[in-house]
């Protein structure tokens, strides 16, 4: 029954519209072409399709059939189909009780009050995000303290296994942005300063600069970028094929099990990437300036004594700890909202990443603006 | 009785690694019939429906359906194939962005010249043929439990009037209701439609109810093939465990009970 998809239906319409004759295939190639046709019979009348010289029958050609037989009944009129084989008689019979009724329904058009309700529901839902992340904060610190309290139920192998993954693994990474964006600042602020013939304060600058701000944010934000997807990604397949909902009929808390380990490793451990980050910044700024401004690593750093106190120092550092809870709550709180299937875990991981950085540099506003105020 | 060969398997050899899953495997299926594979676990019912379909190319031997080799067609010939034949993956693998109704027109894009809005309601009337209500058309593949993605996979295989339609494993995680109407919906399609169903499956009732012929794949090959009494006669440990064990005599006397 193999019919040739370029040859033609042709049609021949009788007399007052009232009768039509198929001939070649009437298949979904030719459908459109016979549908437009049959639209311009007259359903009111006792219309006859002659089917005898038809090649090739589909569900196609047999939906149009059935349509135009639907349409005649419904203006009063009738259709009666001519040699049509058992095969076509069947086919049509299966496709006439399939059939759905009526036409299907058009979308209703988007009016004012349905934006202004998206809008609304928009918020509403970033509220609730907010809530429910204070809530995992307050869920993650009351298993934090239970840890406390009671050592024994605490996983310790898993702390350690985390601080490996957070920390060491992120190590080169790290020290590496750090060392270029060192090099950047010496290499600008050199271009810029020496108009002024004020060359050595490109050392303070780069301290400065890299020791409060840059060193931890940057840290901070490939740390969101490397982890706090890994922590969605790990806990949300978990979630995905019913692991959580294993342990807890095991008796076990996921939050003990998997967030405190978790976000523990990386409280400890963001500090310490910022630290390695600090030095590997300065040592990039050392290196340029050497090249560039000629100004040798002994100068370098008598400058940066002189220049930078340790008050920079820790006010960059302090902000370390807060920046992973921020990402480690941000990270396993997505992970957790994942449902059973797969684009739920890739959506979820996303949006992790992107909270993750935009709360640490909000955060990271609000410390600035704290720091000013109190003159520090 | 002379048979329409429609798919023919010659000395078909698939392995992976060192581990042989078919060796000179033999199969033909004749037009119009319904063919169940059946096999243990692990046996490659599902490589072979792969390798007839063209996703998986054997280590050696031929696979010819309509009379045209599927692994050395060129692509005009191969898309030529392709048009004639439909797939049910065993989740329905319904693409998950698009709505079952789109999931229908896929295939349709193909077809030069077809009104949007004919095609609309052609799959429209194959969501009705498969039995899912009219609302599921607008739903997405994630919205729909695992009997109606089921369903709408073999709504989009059907979508070109395919002669042949591969479905695996099509009553797998169904509850009996459902997997009952399911086999209903495949033997009323394939006698309405006049299709050629080949059909992966471990569910017994299925094969009762449905097939025209059963192959057994065991031993790397399709160890034996015939009516479901054939079965019943051979004297292989294998195939008299499956066609005989509790399971098996339960689901006779379910298919004999009507009479």
């Amino acid at each position: 029954m193999s019919v040739d998809d370029t040859a033609e239906l042709v049609i021949e319409t009788g007399a007052e519209g009232r009768a039509a004759v198929l001939r070649g295939p009437f298949t979904i190639h030719t459908v459109t072409a016979a549908e437009q046709r049959f639209r311009d019979l007259d359903p009111a009348q006792a219309l006859e399709i002659d089917l005898r010289p038809v090649t090739g029958f589909d569900t196609a050609g047999a939906w149009a059939i059935a349509a135009l037989t639907r349409r005649a009944k419904a203006a009063g009129g009738s259709c009666a189909i001519i040699g049509a084989t058992p095969s076509m008689e069947a086919l049509l019979d299966t496709v006439t009780k399939a059939l759905p009724e009526g036409e299907a329904q058009a979308p209703p058009p988007v009016t004012l009050t349905d934006r202004i309700e998206r809008l609304g529901r928009a918020v509403a839902a970033a509220g609730g995000a907010l809530a429910g992340l204070s809530g995992f904060l307050g869920l993650f610190l009351a298993r934090l303290v239970r840890a406390v309290v009671h050592p024994r139920e605490f996983r310790l192998t898993s702390l350690v296994h985390q601080c490996e993954e957070v920390g060491v693994k992120a190590v080169p990474i790290v020290a590496l942005m750090a060392f270029l964006i060192g090099i950047v600042l010496a290499f600008q602020g050199s271009a810029q300063l020496r108009q002024f013939g004020a060359e050595v304060f490109v050392v303070d600058l780069i301290a400065i600069s890299i020791l409060r701000e840059l060193g931890i944010l940057l840290t901070a934000i490939i740390v969101a970028g490397r982890t706090a997807s890994a922590f969605t990604a790990a806990i949300g397949s978990m979630k995905m094929r019913e692991e959580i909902d294993a342990m807890r009929t095991l008796g076990l808390d996921p939050a003990l099990v998997l967030f405190v380990p978790r976000i523990l490793a990386l409280i400890l451990m963001l500090p310490i990437l910022g630290l390695i980050a600090n030095a590997a910044g300065l040592l990039g700024g050392a290196l340029m300036c050497w090249i560039e401004l000629g100004i040798s690593p002994a100068m370098f750093r008598t400058r940066l004594i002189e220049g930078a106190n340790t008050s920079h120092l820790m006010v960059g550092l302090v902000k370390a700890p807060v920046f992973a809870l921020i990402i480690g709550v941000v990270g396993c709180r997505a992970g957790m909202l994942v449902q059973s299937n797969a684009e739920s875990l890739g959506r979820q991981t996303s949006n992790s990443v992107v909270m993750a950085i935009f709360a640490v540099i909000l955060a990271d506003a609000l410390f600035s603006i704290f720091f000013a105020e109190m003159g520090i | 009785m002379a048979q329409d060969t429609i798919i023919t398997l010659r000395g078909v050899t698939n392995r992976f690694g060192d581990h042989v899953v078919h060796e000179n495997l033999d199969l033909d299926v004749h037009r119009g019939e319904i063919l169940g594979v059946v096999g243990g676990s692990g046996a490659g019912k599902s490589v072979l429906l792969r390798t007839i379909t063209g996703l998986q190319r054997p280590a050696s031997g031929h696979v010819r359906v309509f009379d045209n080799d599927v692994y050395e067609a060129g692509d005009e010939d191969r898309a030529a194939i392709e048009a004639r034949w439909g797939v049910m993956f065993q989740d329905g693998a319904l693409f998950s962005s698009l709505t079952v109704r789109e999931n229908v027109e896929v295939p349709m894009k193909a077809v030069a010249g077809l009104d949007p809005e004919i095609a609309h309601a052609l799959a429209d009337l194959k969501i009705a043929m498969v039995g899912l209500p009219r609302s599921a058309g607008d739903k997405f593949p994630s919205e729909l439990s695992g009997g109606m993605r089921k369903r709408a996979g073999l709504a989009r295989s059907l979508a070109l009037d395919p002669e042949i339609v591969f479905l695996d494993e099509p009553t797998a995680g169904l509850d009996p209701i459902g997997a009952a109407d399911f086999d209903a919906l495949i033997r009323g399609l394939s006698q309405s439609l006049g299709l050629t169903v080949f059909l992966v499956t471990h569910d017994l009732d299925t094969l009762h109810a449905v097939c025209d012929r059963i192959a057994v794949l065991a031993e790397r090959r399709v160890l034996v093939s015939g009516t479901m009494d054939d079965m019943l006669c051979v004297d292989h440990p294998w195939v008299r465990s499956y066609f005989h064990g509790p399971r098996a005599r339960a689901a006779l006397h379910a298919s004999e009970e009507p009479h």
